[in-house]
């Protein structure tokens, strides 16, 4: 199976790899997959807390092309937005912009995931309740 | 000067070696012949090279040219074998033993065979993928008519103990099948020293042509008959109908001829060659041979990188190492390698491996790009695995509770 050049692009310059200190109150730290499915991926966002603005974002990814190719892409939309507007990114936002073939879109689905997971993370850190989501439907 | 993409898949299928395609040309256009014309030069010369080829083939094994039936390959030959002797010795009994490690073209034969009243018992194999003689044979019953157990495995090279198989098998009065794609034209294979009553095997997997294959069948001590899976003209002594492919079969000829001429040299060379690569990459931390390396193929290594996803890591250099994993990410269960499962090995082991297959066009050149080119990919994946980190923190990740999904 032939990757598009944009994922080719982000596994062989990966954006933003990396570790954000999860003990911080800033940082909201999203992993979510497991190793037995073949993919795992931890998203972390720092907030600032006056703007609410999310100032940075490290990834780490075990996982196929697809994988890496998502969670660096969520890096990059992440940094600069506001934890609403994160909140609105889409799987399907990631299956467009990366042109994922069908097999791959669990892989979007995970970077959607990681994104709502590290919200969640730094929101009860932050003494707010954690917004419940609809399951993903893939699997 | 290297020329790339290198190609380390070798189990899959082998480039033809250009003796063979040499001897073969002429069978396509000048003698063009059906072997089965019985009256004109076309069809006396297209016999003559079949028979010549069916005994080039027959000489590789230790067989007889009359124990060789052509058929188009290793998943014909093993539908055959199975399906053939089910039917014929039906009134022996319904009871056929397999091993979990086999080829798809054998477990899925057994599959249809048990939708029409048949029994399969599937061994489990050891870790090393040595299937337990013990169990063996304490699966035989009254009704057993078949043991179909491979020669050697395509994922892991493991070489199973097939004359202490045949020896348990005689001993019942059972027939032993082998699916011996792997082993034949890479270590001696011989019918009559091994035991084997069917063997199936395949040309492009030495070197060969795709699309042509035989199936040995025993014809004496004891006499064994399959029944026909396809009807038609009568060829290959009524077990397989069709016109034969002449061209194919003589180049099967010639490319089991080259195989037994420079298996010794080719073993040799190969296997040193196998020996630098897996010992360079278990330099690399938490690297994994699968299967046994004591009873194992010569060209063959199967290493699971731990904390890589394999076929994250086969895309840092695939288009220039053409290699196989065993991380099945790209189909819709997700499921890896069963045959690496039925070792025992966990998913994540299982989703990190990958599969080298050595042959014999493999040079010491393309063999230390590899090792550079997959160390680095390896290490470069590391840096950036949340599992890798979480193990150099010491974290164990089996009391973690993923999030699958």
């Amino acid at each position: 199976m032939a990757y598009s050049e944009k994922v080719i692009d982000h596994y062989q310059n990966p954006k933003n790899v990396g570790t954000l200190d999860k003990g911080s109150k800033n940082v909201g730290t999203g992993l979510v997959g497991a190793p037995e499915c073949g993919d795992v991926m931890r998203l972390q966002i720092e907030v600032d807390d006056a703007t609410g603005m999310i100032t940075d974002a490290k990834f780490k990814t075990f996982g196929c092309g697809s994988a890496i190719a998502s969670s660096s892409l969520a890096t990059e939309w992440l940094k600069g937005k506001s934890i609403d507007q994160a909140l609105a990114v889409d799987n399907m936002d990631f299956v467009e912009e990366l042109n994922l073939p069908p097999v791959k879109i669990h892989c979007s689905v995970l970077a959607e995931d990681a994104i709502k997971a590290a919200i969640n993370d730094y929101r009860v850190k932050n003494g707010m309740d954690a917004i419940k989501f609809e399951d993903s439907v893939v699997h | 000067m290297l020329k790339l993409p290198i190609y380390l898949d070798n189990n899959a299928t082998t480039p033809m070696d250009p003796r063979v395609l040499e001897v073969m040309t002429p069978y396509f256009l000048e003698h063009f012949g059906n072997a089965a014309s019985r009256n004109h030069p076309f069809g006396w010369q297209a016999e003559e090279a079949v028979d010549y080829a069916r005994e080039q083939v027959a000489k590789l094994i230790g067989a007889d040219p009359k124990e060789i039936i052509f058929t188009s390959g290793a998943t014909e030959g093993d539908n055959l074998a199975i399906k053939g002797i089910y039917e014929m010795y039906a009134s022996k009994g319904n009871h056929v033993i397999t091993a979990t490690t086999e080829h798809k073209a054998v477990l899925d034969t057994c599959k249809h065979i048990e939708k029409t009243g048949g029994e399969v018992t599937y061994l489990q194999v050891k870790p090393d993928g040595l299937i337990d003689l013990k169990e063996l044979e304490a699966a035989i019953r009254p009704t057993t008519i078949l043991i179909a157990i491979m020669y050697a495995n395509n994922e892991i090279g493991t070489i199973q103990p097939i004359r202490e198989i045949s020896a348990i098998a005689k001993k019942h009065g059972v027939l032993l099948f082998s699916d011996a794609v792997q082993a034949v034209g890479k270590i001696p294979v011989d019918v009559n020293k091994d035991g084997i009553d069917l063997m199936a095997f395949t040309a492009h997997k030495m070197y060969g042509p795709k699309g042509v294959g035989a199936l040995y069948v025993r014809r004496k001590n004891p006499r064994v008959k399959v029944t026909a899976q396809m009807d038609g003209g009568g060829h290959e002594r009524g077990m397989r109908s069709g016109t034969l492919n002449v061209p194919g079969i003589v180049g099967f000829g010639k490319a089991c001829e080259l195989c037994m001429q420079d298996m010794e040299e080719d073993t040799q060379r190969i296997s040193k060659l196998r020996n630098k690569l897996e010992t360079e990459l278990m330099k690399l931390e938490e690297a994994y041979i699968n299967g046994s390396t004591e009873h194992r193929l010569p060209h063959v290594t199967n290493i699971s990188f731990k904390h890589v996803e394999g076929e994250g890591l086969l895309m840092g250099f695939n288009k220039n190492i053409a290699l196989s994993s065993g991380s099945a990410c790209t189909s819709a269960s997700l499921e890896p390698s069963y045959v690496l499962k039925a070792l025992g090995l966990g998913d994540d082991l299982a989703h990190s491996s990958l599969r080298f297959g050595l042959g014999r066009f493999t040079n010491e050149e393309q063999i230390d790009y590899t090792i550079k080119a997959i160390s680095e990919t390896v290490l470069k994946l590391r840096d950036m695995s949340p599992l890798w980190e979480m193990y150099k923190e010491g974290i164990d990740l089996s009391k973690i509770e993923w999030a699958a999904h």
